[in-house]
């Protein structure tokens, strides 16, 4: 049950920095855990989170395995031009999930 | 004796620590204050209420849109959905969070959120029962609690409820355990003091579920009961046992006035 969740202002002023908020459910199973037999509980975490707009790349972020479970992520943009904003979280596993949103600048 | 000892202790070092919650900037909590009843969020640090008080940033609104989801989702052999009763759950379920438990007539005995939830689901929808602790349960009631955000506690507990709460109190007195400590000994003699590192609590249930960031998820109040009792080494009780919900009214009448927070966040 990956599901994303992001917040994208409905409308921007040309140049204006405005706050982007992320959140994805994700167990973010850091590898060093073991389970009750002693058994290491194999790592799986999404590894790199990136954000562009109209393909163009805007932010991106690597994670490691200290990143909590269900990671929020908030970041600035500056509103340069409208278009689609596109987000895409990495798992470990080779999965990737992903959301978009439109943004306006005006 | 022991726990006496472990009394005796954690209250010496809360004297050393003082009241290390700090308070809002008036001095007072506001909404999660009423007279000397203060909710879990006013335990918490600053970092874990500023996760409550967005909810963007509260994960718990993850499980709570999948409830919101299987509101209107068509289950069961009755091929209905919840939403094809009650239609919009913004109106025919504001409330509910802040009365349950309520007495339950066909049972002779109250019944709390989550076991209503099947009792529908059974009686109704013809579906499986969801498990206690599952996504779908959790989903389902923080979603229905949701509704009654910032509603004050007003839980009945006259009428048939009155046996019911009665029990629920004892058991809140009641020493158990290898630890021989009862409810109140933590969440009524020592609410604000330390108990090793941990700030304690009145153990108000106004919040939940809540997600907490120990579990790493959301958790139902009868998990927390069970790790409670766990913590005083105490064999814990079933999920959705009448011990507890008995203990669930009595607790929702200790925090009445308190505003319904569903979802939570806390430690």
């Amino acid at each position: 049950m990956a599901k994303p969740r992001i917040k994208v202002p409905k409308s921007a002023a040309k140049g204006e920095i405005v706050e982007i908020k992320t959140l994805i459910s994700h167990k973010m199973e850091t590898g060093i855990r073991k389970d009750r037999d002693g058994n290491i509980i194999p790592r799986q975490i999404i590894n790199k989170f990136t954000c562009t707009l109209n393909d163009k790349m805007v932010f991106s972020a690597d994670w490691y395995p200290a990143v909590s479970a269900n990671p929020y992520m908030a970041f600035h943009l500056r509103a340069s031009e409208s278009g689609k904003l596109n987000f895409t979280w990495q798992d470990d596993n080779g999965e990737t999930y992903s959301t978009s949103a439109d943004f306006n600048v005006s | 004796m022991y726990a006496k000892q472990l009394i005796a202790l954690t209250a010496g070092a809360a004297a050393l620590a003082g009241l290390s919650s700090s308070a809002l900037t008036d001095g007072s909590w506001g909404k999660y204050q009423v007279g000397d009843i203060r909710s879990g969020y006013t335990f918490a640090e600053p970092e874990t209420r500023a996760m409550q008080d967005d909810d963007f940033e509260n994960p718990a609104m993850l499980v709570l849109d999948y409830g919101a989801e299987l509101w209107s989702t068509k289950d069961g052999d009755a091929n209905k959905s919840c939403e094809d009763c009650h239609g919009d759950a913004e109106n025919s379920m504001k409330g509910v969070g802040a009365r349950y438990p309520v007495f339950y007539g066909p049972w002779g005995k109250p019944i709390n959120i989550e076991l209503r939830i099947n009792e529908c689901r059974q009686n109704n929808m013809k579906a499986k029962p969801y498990k206690y602790e599952s996504n779908e349960m959790l989903g389902m009631t923080a979603f229905l609690k949701y509704q009654s955000r910032d509603m004050p506690v007003t839980v009945d507990i006259g009428g048939p409820n009155k046996p019911f709460y009665i029990k629920g109190k004892e058991f809140y007195y009641e020493r158990r355990g290898q630890l021989d400590m009862a409810c109140k000994h933590c969440h009524e003699d020592n609410a604000g003091n330390m108990i090793r590192a941990n700030l304690l609590s009145q153990g108000q249930s106004n919040g939940f579920p809540v997600y907490r960031l120990k579990w790493n998820k959301v958790g139902s109040l009868h998990r927390r009961f069970r790790g409670c009792n766990k913590q005083v080494r105490s064999k814990p009780f079933g999920y959705g046992s009448d011990e507890y919900v008995n203990l669930e009214l009595y607790l929702a009448w200790r925090g009445r006035g308190l505003p319904v927070e569903s979802p939570a966040v806390r430690n």
